[in-house]
Order: C-alpha cells, then sequence, then structure tokens
C-alpha cells in the first residue's frame, strides 16, 4: 500500500527531515511510526498525504508515484485517504456534523448519503446524537473523536494519524487506539505515528523506527 | 449559501464594498447617457446642416424657381426651399417689429435664397464642399454659405466626450477588480484555516474558491443595482431642469434614463468584475495558502 525507496526530504529553510529511508507498508497493514520528536515522523506522514513533496526517492502510495501525480489530481488522491492530525484541525464556526460531512461535500456527494455516512461514522467514534453540537462544546477526547470520523466518513482505505494520542490521557489514548485497530481489523490500512511506546508495544503491531537527522 | 453568510457577517466592510463599486459603475454609465442623451439632443441639428445659397439681386423669382428644380435633380441634394425675397420681407416685417423702418425702403434689398439641405449620405465634409462649388458655380449665384462649422465642431467634442466614457470606464473597471480583490482576499484570509482543511481532505481548487466567487459575483451584482440607483436618481433630479431648458429652446426634449437593457448589461458587467476580481485574488491566496508543494 505504501512504499517508500531511499526517501530523502529538505525542507525549503535546509533542514534535513529525512535521509535515504526506505520501508514498505502492506495492503491491510497497520504500523506504528516511532521515533523521537524530529525523528521525521510529519514528514513521512505529509509525504504520503501529498502534504510535501520528496526531494529525492521515490514515494508510492496505492501503486501511485506520488512525485507524478499532477497538482489537480492531488484532491482526487487525498480523498482515498483518511487523515487524522494531532491537532484535529476542525472547524469551530462548524457543528460536528458539517466537519464529519466536509471530505463527502467537497466529492459532491449526495445530502441524502452524507446523512447516512456521517451518522455512521459518528456511532463508530461513539458520538451518534452529537451532529449538532459545536466543537467547542466536547471534550478534548471527543473532538479528536470528531477528526477520526472525519477521516473515516468516505471509507478510504488507508489511515494516517499524526500523533492521535498526543493531546489525551491514558484511558482515552487507549479508546482512540482502540478505534484504529478496529478500522484495520475491517480492512483498512493505519499507519499512527507516535512517539507513545506503551501503546505501541499494547498494540503488538509492527513499528517503524526513525532515526533523528544530524 | 456560504456567501450570503459572508454578507451578513461583514456587513460595514461588504456596504462600504459595494458602494465604492457601485459609484465606480454610476460613473461611466452616468457619462454615457450624457454623451447619449447631447446626441439625441444634437440630432436634430444635423439636419440642419445645409447651404444658404443667395442668388444675385437681378435674378428673377422665375430662374430662381429652374434652379431649384434643377438643384433639386441632384442625388446629392434632398431638398431645396425658395425663400424669395418677398417672402424673407414679409418675414422680417412680422418677427423683427420694424415693420415701419421697413415701409421706408423705396425696394426690396433682400435676395431670393435657396435652403438646399445635403442628403444624409452626402454630409460628410469633402461631399459638402463638392456640394458647394458645384453650386457656387452656377451664374445665378452671388454667394454660398455652409452652416456647418458649429456642428462639426460639436460632433468631435461628442465623439471626444465618448471616447473619455471608454476610458473612465475601463480605468474603473480596473478599479472595480481591484477592490473586490481586496475585499475578497482578505475573506480569503480569514477563512484561511477552513480552506487548509477542506484541501487536506480532497477538496478540489474549485470547490474552495466556489464560494469565494460566488460572493464576488454577487457584489457585483449589489454593486449594479447601487449605480442604477444613483444614475436613475441623477436622471430623475436633472429630468425637469433639462426639460424646462429644452423648452427654453423652443425644443421638446426628454432626458432619457437608462434603458432595461443597458441596466441588465451593467448587471452583466457588475457580476463579471466581481467573478473577475474574486477569482483573481483567490487563486492567488489559496495557490499561497495551499498545502502540498514540497
Amino acid at each position: 500500500m505504501i512504499r517508500f525507496e531511499r526517501v530523502t526530504k529538505r525542507y525549503p529553510n535546509g533542514r534535513l527531515a529525512l535521509s535515504e529511508l526506505s520501508f514498505e507498508v502492506g495492503e491491510g497493514e497497520m504500523v506504528f511510526l516511532t521515533g523521537r520528536s524530529g525523528a521525521g515522523k510529519s514528514t513521512v506522514l505529509k509525504l504520503i498525504a501529498l502534504l510535501e513533496r520528496p526531494t529525492r526517492g521515490l514515494v508510492e502510495v496505492a501503486g501511485q508515484n506520488t512525485a507524478t501525480l499532477p497538482a489537480r489530481r492531488v484532491p482526487l488522491f487525498r480523498r482515498r485517504l483518511g487523515i487524522v492530525l494531532q491537532d484535529h484541525r476542525l472547524l469551530m464556526d462548524r457543528p460536528v456534523f458539517d466537519n464529519v460531512a466536509l471530505p463527502l461535500m467537497v466529492a459532491d456527494t449526495s445530502l441524502k448519503e452524507i446523512n447516512k455516512r456521517v451518522r455512521a461514522a459518528l456511532d463508530q467514534v461513539g458520538l451518534l446524537g452529537r451532529e449538532r453540537v459545536a466543537p467547542l462544546e466536547l471534550s478534548v477526547g471527543e473532538q479528536q473523536r470528531v477528526g477520526i470520523a472525519r477521516a473515516i466518513v468516505s471509507k478510504p482505505p488507508l489511515l494516517v494519524a499524526d500523533e492521535p494520542t498526543g493531546n489525551l490521557d491514558a484511558t482515552l489514548a487507549a479508546e482512540v487506539m482502540g478505534l484504529f485497530q478496529r478500522f484495520n481489523e475491517v480492512g483498512v490500512t493505519v499507519v499512527v505515528a507516535t512517539h507513545d511506546q506503551s501503546l505501541v508495544r499494547a498494540s503488538g503491531r509492527r513499528q517503524i523506527v526513525l532515526e533523528a537527522q544530524p | 449559501m456560504s456567501s450570503c453568510g459572508h454578507l451578513a457577517r461583514h456587513r460595514i466592510a461588504t456596504a462600504l464594498t459595494v458602494i465604492v463599486m457601485g459609484l465606480a459603475l454610476a460613473l461611466p454609465l452616468g457619462l454615457a447617457l450624457l454623451v447619449r442623451n447631447l446626441h439625441a439632443a444634437t440630432g436634430d441639428f444635423s439636419t440642419a446642416i445645409g447651404l444658404s445659397v443667395y442668388l444675385k439681386p437681378q435674378v428673377s423669382e422665375q430662374s430662381a424657381r429652374q434652379l431649384v428644380a434643377h438643384l433639386a435633380s441632384r442625388p446629392d441634394v434632398a431638398s431645396v426651399e425658395l425663400i424669395t425675397a418677398t417672402q424673407a420681407l414679409e418675414e422680417l416685417r412680422t418677427q423683427s417689429g420694424l415693420g415701419a423702418a421697413l415701409d421706408t425702403l423705396s425696394e426690396n434689398p433682400l435676395p431670393n435664397v435657396l435652403a438646399i439641405r445635403p442628403t444624409p449620405a452626402a454630409l460628410d465634409a469633402p461631399r459638402l464642399e463638392a456640394l458647394r462649388s458645384a453650386v457656387s458655380a452656377s451664374p445665378e449665384v452671388d454667394s454660398v454659405q455652409l452652416d456647418q462649422d458649429w456642428v462639426t465642431r460639436f460632433s468631435a467634442i461628442l465623439v471626444l466626450l465618448q471616447r473619455i466614457a471608454w476610458i473612465t470606464a475601463g480605468l474603473l473597471a480596473l478599479g472595480v477588480i481591484a477592490v473586490v480583490g481586496n475585499t475578497i482576499r482578505l475573506e480569503v484570509r480569514s477563512r484561511a484555516a477552513q480552506i487548509e482543511v477542506t484541501q487536506l481532505v480532497g477538496g478540489s481548487a474549485a470547490f474552495v474558491r466556489r464560494p469565494f466567487l460566488y460572493t464576488g459575483a454577487l457584489y457585483g451584482l449589489i454593486a449594479g443595482l447601487i449605480a442604477w440607483g444613483i444614475v436613475e436618481g441623477a436622471h430623475r433630479a436633472l429630468a425637469p431642469d433639462v426639460a424646462r431648458l429644452a423648452a427654453a429652446y423652443g425644443q421638446s426634449f426628454a432626458l432619457r434614463g437608462p434603458s432595461i437593457r443597458e441596466l441588465a448589461a451593467l448587471a452583466m458587467v457588475g457580476i463579471g468584475l466581481g467573478w473577475l476580481g474574486a477569482a483573481l485574488a483567490s487563486a492567488r491566496e489559496i495557490a499561497r495558502g495551499a498545502p502540498g508543494r514540497g
């Protein structure tokens, strides 16, 4: 599902984030990206989501070489991808429903279908019935779950998460991790970047350890 | 729908923007109407272009009539009117109040005069000149006067005014685009977070831009309506004065306001400019804020 071959990423400000990184993630697999902060976990996820392009090397996602994907096709590419970020990036001036519905609205999904899928996604993260609530009225854990619902609402085959439990206490973190495992069990490829070793050990899944660049 | 939300939220900034846009659209429209009304007002004068032909005093009324028939047969002549010396004297007597003084004259000092109206096709300078010299060549003719100088000058002024209206329209259109662009730019920036998230979940640039384009077009439409209000208001305010002025010149001339077709065109131009300004501004801003180019 994901293939990195000798990928180097240097940001325009000169910072070297990745150097000659190679790894593969198979379809239906769930892996953790670990490493100290600054090791390039976020960069790997940004390269997968085409938020950044590699300086050198090959990044292949779902059989697509991201280097050859023209800019106008990037939105379509991202629609087959669920992204969860540490600061969930919810739209605070819109109710939960609108936030979760956004990936469907950009894909011109019918209103009936949107209604159905948003409710299903909220059901999966345990927030059914909270559609009309503003994100600010929710707890931090609930906000993160809204972010997860938004990532899975379009049923993407690949889910990437950047420190999804970073702001959560141990109980909530375990709960969120449980959600990811459940998605994985129904066939979604999941990549989670985290520095929380206890969660990784508890899951028993493979981890890709990134080394910090000098 | 969300473009209406925009309007409601930034009421004052929006009001100022569309008022400025409305003024910018009203000015060239007003100028265009001014030119058109001046055209209409002077339209009759263009048919007033003609030649006054003064015949030699010894030419009899009968030979004058023969000349009239001869000239009227020319292809560049629409009509020839003979004002006989007697008629002219009579007119002078009744209109000038010099009746008693004129009675003391032993004979009529006025010549027979022909008033020639050229056909509309012959109204340009070289053909008028050709007609003038042809008429002067007749032995009966004493002198020919071409009554056109001030008309040509006035037409030139109208052409100039029309050009000015176009140039003003062009400059103000750029101004409208800049004003819309700036307003939309600020709105795009104020919604940067939303745009970023939308692009993150696969929203295309077109999807992200759509509400801003609608907003720009809506601004343009409202600006068009404001411009119409301004011009129509000016029209109503000026119409009575113009009517009085026209009456003083013995003319029945009514100031014409913008027609329905012109209003539709104005609305289209407003919408088009609003859309264009929004498109330019949002393209720049969204490309700048887009995630993804490594």
